[in-house]
C-alpha cells in the first residue's frame, strides 16, 4: 500500500568547498519500518544523516516530515520535530552515569533549579524497561564501565525517551561482537515494531537482511536504487552499491 | 558485586586518601608542634586558606570542564586594586557597609571582564585555554600594577579590617556569647581573654563552598560542566550550549578570583596587583590534590576543600614545628605528585 513517509527528502544536495558529497539525493522513511541506508565509503550516507540532524543542513531541496515541508537548521530543530540519532561514535559521556547520559541536554528540573535526580532515574529505568534492555546492572554507574552492546543500548534508548517518531542509527553494531549484535538487531526491530521510522546505517548487509523493510542505496552522492528487503537478493544489492546506475555523471553541468 | 577486586578497592583509597592524608597531617602536628591542636590554631588556618579556598572554587569548574585557568592570581590582584581605589576614593562618612559593598561590586565587576574575555575567546574563537588565559595572567598583572601605579594601596578606613579580621562570635568567660563585637565593657588586656569564634574570612568561605557545591552537584550548569569536560563532542550533539557554558566557567573562575580579591582588602587593608601572585599555583594544586582531573571530567568541591586545607595544614604546621618555611614549598611539591601518582594508579588498575 502507498503508506506516507514520515520522512521524505527530494533532491537534497550538499556540498563541501569543492567536494559535491550529495546530489540530488530522493530519500524516504515510513512509520514502523526500518530502511537501510547502505553505500560504500564516501557514498554520503553520513552526511545525508546530519543532513536531518540539522548538523550539516542541506543546500538545496525539500524536506517533508509528516507531510509538511520544514526546513532542520540544527539539532535542537531536528529534535523537537521528533528526529533522533545515534551516532556510531556514541556520543555519550563516559564519566557521567546512565542517568545523566539519558538525560544530556534536556535535565529535568525540580523547582526551582534543582536536577530531579528521582524523576530522570524512574523514567531511565522505564524506558529500558519498554526496550527490553534488562542487562545494565544499576543505571547510576558511569558509562566508562558498559560494555559496548550496552552503550549502544543506551544511545538508543536516549533517543527514543523524548517521544521521537523518527530514529537514525548510524553503524549501530560495527564494534559489536556476536550476541551483543543480536542484542542491538532485536533492538533496532521492537522500535519499529513499536511504531517509529527507523533509518539504519550500517556495511553489513547480513545484518539488514536480518532486520531492515526497505534498503536505500546511495553511490558517489546520489540515491541509485530503493529495494524492498524481500524482494531482492545480496547481489543485487550489492551490484548497486559497486556499480548502480548513477543518474547524474560527476563533473557534468548541474542543471543538465 | 565484586566488593573485594583491587579495581574497586583502588576507587575506593582514591576517593579518601586526601582525607585520611589530611588526617594523618593532623595528627602528626598535634603530636609534635605544640599549639597547632589548639582552637585559636585551627580557626587561623581557617581564616589563611580562606583566600586560597574562594579562588579554586571557581578554577573547580573550569579544571572539570577540562580547562584551566592561569589567569586568576592576577585577576585577584586586579580586583583588590579596583576594589581598594573604588572604596578610597568614596568621600569621608560613608557608612562602613556602603564602603565595603562598594569596594565588593567594583572589584568583582572588574574581575569579571577578563573572564568574560578569556570565556569568548575560548569558546568562540577556540584559542587553548591554556594560552588565552597565559595571556590573560600577563594583561591582569600589568592592568593591576598601572591601576596601583606599582605601589599596593593602602585602605584606610576605620572598622575595614574589622570585617576581614573579626569573628562572628565572641566568648567572654564572665560574659558569654556575644555577636559580632566583644561584649561591651571588656577592655584592655582583658580583651585578651575574649575568645574569638568563627573567623569573618571562614564564614565567607564556607558560605561560597556550599554554594559552589550546591551548583556543580545538584544543578543544570554542573551536570553540564562534568558532561564538557567529559566528552565535548557528546555535549554539543546533547544539545548543551557549550560556548555559552563555557563562557559561565571562566567567568565564575574569575569571579571566586575577585572575591578573593576584595576578601584581601577586608583582611590586609591593602589592595595590590601582586597579592594572587603565589595563590594561582596553590589553588590548582588545591584542586588537583582533591581529585580532579586535568583531563576534565572529574573533581568535586569537597575534594578541593580537602586539597586546600592539606596545603594551609603543612604550611601552619612546618611554621609550627620552626621548620624554615622553604620546606613549605618542597612539601606541597610532593603532595602533588603523591596525588597525580594516586590518581594514575587508579587508572591502570581499572583497565
Amino acid at each position: 500500500m502507498a503508506q506516507e513517509p514520515l520522512l521524505q527528502l527530494k533532491g537534497v544536495s550538499k556540498s563541501f568547498g569543492a567536494v559535491q558529497a550529495l546530489y540530488r539525493v530522493d530519500f524516504a522513511a515510513y512509520r514502523g519500518e526500518v530502511m537501510a541506508l547502505v553505500g560504500d565509503n564516501g557514498a554520503g550516507k553520513s552526511t545525508l544523516i546530519k543532513g536531518v540532524a540539522g548538523i550539516y543542513p542541506f543546500d538545496e531541496g525539500e524536506v517533508y516530515f509528516d507531510g509538511q515541508p520544514v526546513q532542520i537548521h540544527n539539532p535542537r530543530e531536528a529534535s523537537a520535530l521528533g528526529i533522533e540519532v545515534v551516532y556510531q561514535d556514541l556520543a555519550l559521556a563516559d564519566n557521567l552515569d546512565v542517568v545523566a547520559n539519558m538525560f544530556l541536554g534536556r535535565e529535568m528540573i525540580q523547582k526551582p533549579w534543582r536536577l530531579d535526580e528521582a524523576a530522570m532515574e524512574r523514567k531511565a529505568l522505564e524506558t529500558l524497561d519498554s526496550l527490553a534492555v534488562t542487562t545494565i546492572r544499576s543505571v547510576r554507574q558511569p558509562v566508562a564501565e558498559l560494555s559496548g552492546g550496552q552503550r549502544q543500548s543506551i544511545a538508543v534508548a536516549k533517543a527514543v525517551m523524548w517521544n521521537s517518531k523518527l530514529v537514525i542509527l548510524d553503524e549501530p553494531t560495527a564494534a559489536l561482537g556476536v550476541a551483543q549484535t543480536r542484542q542491538v538487531l532485536d533492538l533496532v526491530r521492537r522500535l519499529a515494531d513499536n511504531g517509529l521510522a527507523v533509518v539504519l546505517i550500517s556495511h553489513n548487509l547480513h545484518d539488514i537482511f536480518e532486520v531492515a523493510d526497505r534498503i536505500t542505496v546511495l553511490r558517489l552522492g546520489q540515491n541509485v536504487k530503493e529495494f524492498i528487503a524481500a524482494d531482492t537478493t545480496h547481489e543485487e544489492v550489492v551490484h548497486a552499491i559497486t556499480a548502480g546506475a548513477l543518474r547524474h555523471v560527476p563533473g557534468m553541468v548541474k542543471n543538465g | 558485586m565484586s566488593g573485594n577486586n583491587p579495581a574497586h578497592l583502588m576507587r575506593t583509597l582514591s576517593r579518601i586518601w586526601a582525607w585520611l592524608f589530611l588526617l594523618a597531617l593532623v595528627i602528626f602536628f598535634s603530636l609534635t608542634g605544640e599549639g597547632f591542636f589548639s582552637l585559636f590554631n585551627l580557626q587561623a588556618i581557617g581564616a589563611n586558606v580562606a583566600i586560597l579556598l574562594i579562588m579554586a572554587l571557581g578554577q573547580t569548574f573550569v579544571i572539570i570542564s577540562a580547562g584551566i585557568d592561569l589567569s586568576t592570581g592576577f585577576v585577584m590582584g586586579l580586583a583588590s586594586v579596583a576594589g581598594a581605589m573604588a572604596m578610597t576614593a568614596l568621600p569621608p562618612g560613608t557608612p562602613l557597609p556602603l564602603i565595603a559593598l562598594t569596594g565588593l561590586a567594583v572589584g568583582l565587576g572588574v574581575g569579571l571582564i577578563p573572564g568574560l574575555v578569556n570565556g569568548l575567546i575560548i569558546a568562540k574563537l577556540k584559542v587553548p585555554a591554556f594560552i588565552v588565559t597565559l595571556g590573560m595572567f600577563g594583561i591582569a598583572r600589568g592592568a593591576g600594577f598601572l591601576l596601583s601605579g606599582g605601589m599596593p594601596l593602602p585602605v584606610s578606613i576605620q572598622g575595614l579590617g574589622r570585617i576581614g579580621n573579626g569573628y562572628l562570635f565572641y566568648y567572654y568567660p564572665s560574659q558569654g556569647l556575644s555577636f559580632l563585637n566583644p561584649p561591651a565593657g571588656v577592655t584592655g588586656v582583658e580583651l585578651r581573654q575574649v575568645t574569638g569564634i568563627l573567623p569573618h574570612p571562614l564564614t565567607f568561605a564556607v558560605i561560597l563552598v556550599l554554594a559552589a557545591h550546591w551548583l556543580l552537584k545538584h544543578s543544570r550548569f554542573g551536570l553540564h560542566t562534568y558532561a564538557i569536560g567529559g566528552n565535548q563532542e557528546a555535549a554539543i550533539r546533547a544539545g548543551i550550549p557549550v560556548d555559552r557554558r563555557t563562557v559561565a566557567l571562566y567567568m565564575l573562575s574569575a569571579g571566586t578570583a575577585a572575591l578573593a580579591g576584595v576578601l584581601y582588602n577586608m583582611r590586609f587593608t591593602n589592595g595590590a596587583a601582586n597579592s594572587g601572585e603565589a595563590l594561582l599555583l596553590d589553588s590548582i594544586a588545591a584542586v588537583v590534590i582533591g581529585g580532579a582531573s586535568l583531563f576534565g571530567g572529574e573533581g568535586t568541591i569537597i575534594g578541593t576543600v580537602i586539597g586546600a586545607l592539606i596545603i594551609a595544614v603543612i604550611q601552619n604546621g612546618l611554621v609550627i614545628l620552626g621548620i624554615n618555611p622553604f620546606w613549605q614549598f618542597v612539601a606541597v611539591g610532593v603532595v602533588i605528585i603523591l596525588a597525580v601518582l594516586v590518581d594514575q594508579a587508579k587508572e591502570q588498575v581499572a583497565s
